[in-house]
């Protein structure tokens, strides 16, 4: 699946998006399999209550399956308007 | 309903002058637009909006889509820009027409929270001596869902 990254996720991360192949079956364990990789992930992952997530472009929680998923997002709380 | 997204500057008189024209059934218009505020006395350059493009479209359909049903707007419009702005320029705006006007008013006010912290958009501010900043969202702007 995709996994795409934004704002000063994708800063801390470096990248904006990047192919993953995975066995997690929810957000929280891509999470773990991310941090996992690197000191940039970890970081990035430290605060789960300051990050918000997305599977194929709806907002979902932490707990939610990536079943079948095409595309998972994460960023921090939006500031729109 | 018009749900544009875009990085182009937009004509806010222009778009108000078309939303509010042509029905007869209308008997309130009410507009609201978001402007760059330089809240440091001069320090800010500029602006940026980051989008999710593909979930921005689609996350603003679904909320204008609410405010239309549960207001039973005859119309709403919302445009909303990402990219780099200076201070004074529009970033984005609605519009609700109803009936009535607090309908319109409670409509318009239901798509600016919403927009708020439900539509995948981030600021970062430029400061005139090259410090760039993400702006945090507040604790008002989620707690202000909870009265919808």
């Amino acid at each position: 699946m995709d996994v795409l990254y934004f704002a000063w996720v994708r800063e801390r991360i470096g990248l904006p998006k990047e192919r993953v192949e995975t066995t997690a079956s929810t957000v929280a364990e891509l999470v773990d399999e991310l941090r996992a990789r690197e000191d940039r992930y970890d970081v990035a992952f430290s605060d789960l209550s300051a990050l918000r997530v997305a599977v194929d472009q709806e907002l979902t929680d932490f707990d939610a399956s990536i079943a079948g998923a095409r595309e998972v997002a994460f960023f921090p709380p939006m500031t729109g308007g | 309903m018009r749900v544009i997204v875009q990085e182009a500057p937009f004509d806010f008189g222009a778009e108000a002058e078309v939303f509010a024209s042509g029905r007869h059934d209308m008997g309130a218009v009410v507009t609201f637009t978001g402007v760059v505020r330089d809240f440091g006395g001069g320090g800010l350059d500029a602006m940026e909006i980051e989008h999710y493009p593909g979930m921005t479209q689609k996350a603003l359909e679904k909320i204008a889509t609410e405010a239309v049903e549960r207001w039973s707007l005859g119309d709403a419009l919302v445009i909303h820009r990402y990219g780099r702005m200076e201070p004074g320029e529009k970033i984005m705006m609605v519009a609700t027409a109803a009936p009535h006007r607090k309908d319109a008013f409670e409509a318009a006010e239901y798509l600016m929270d919403y927009l708020k912290s439900r539509a995948p958009f981030w600021k970062k501010e430029h400061s005139v001596d090259g410090e760039t900043d993400w702006v945090a969202a507040k604790d008002e702007d989620e707690d202000a869902l909870t009265r919808w």
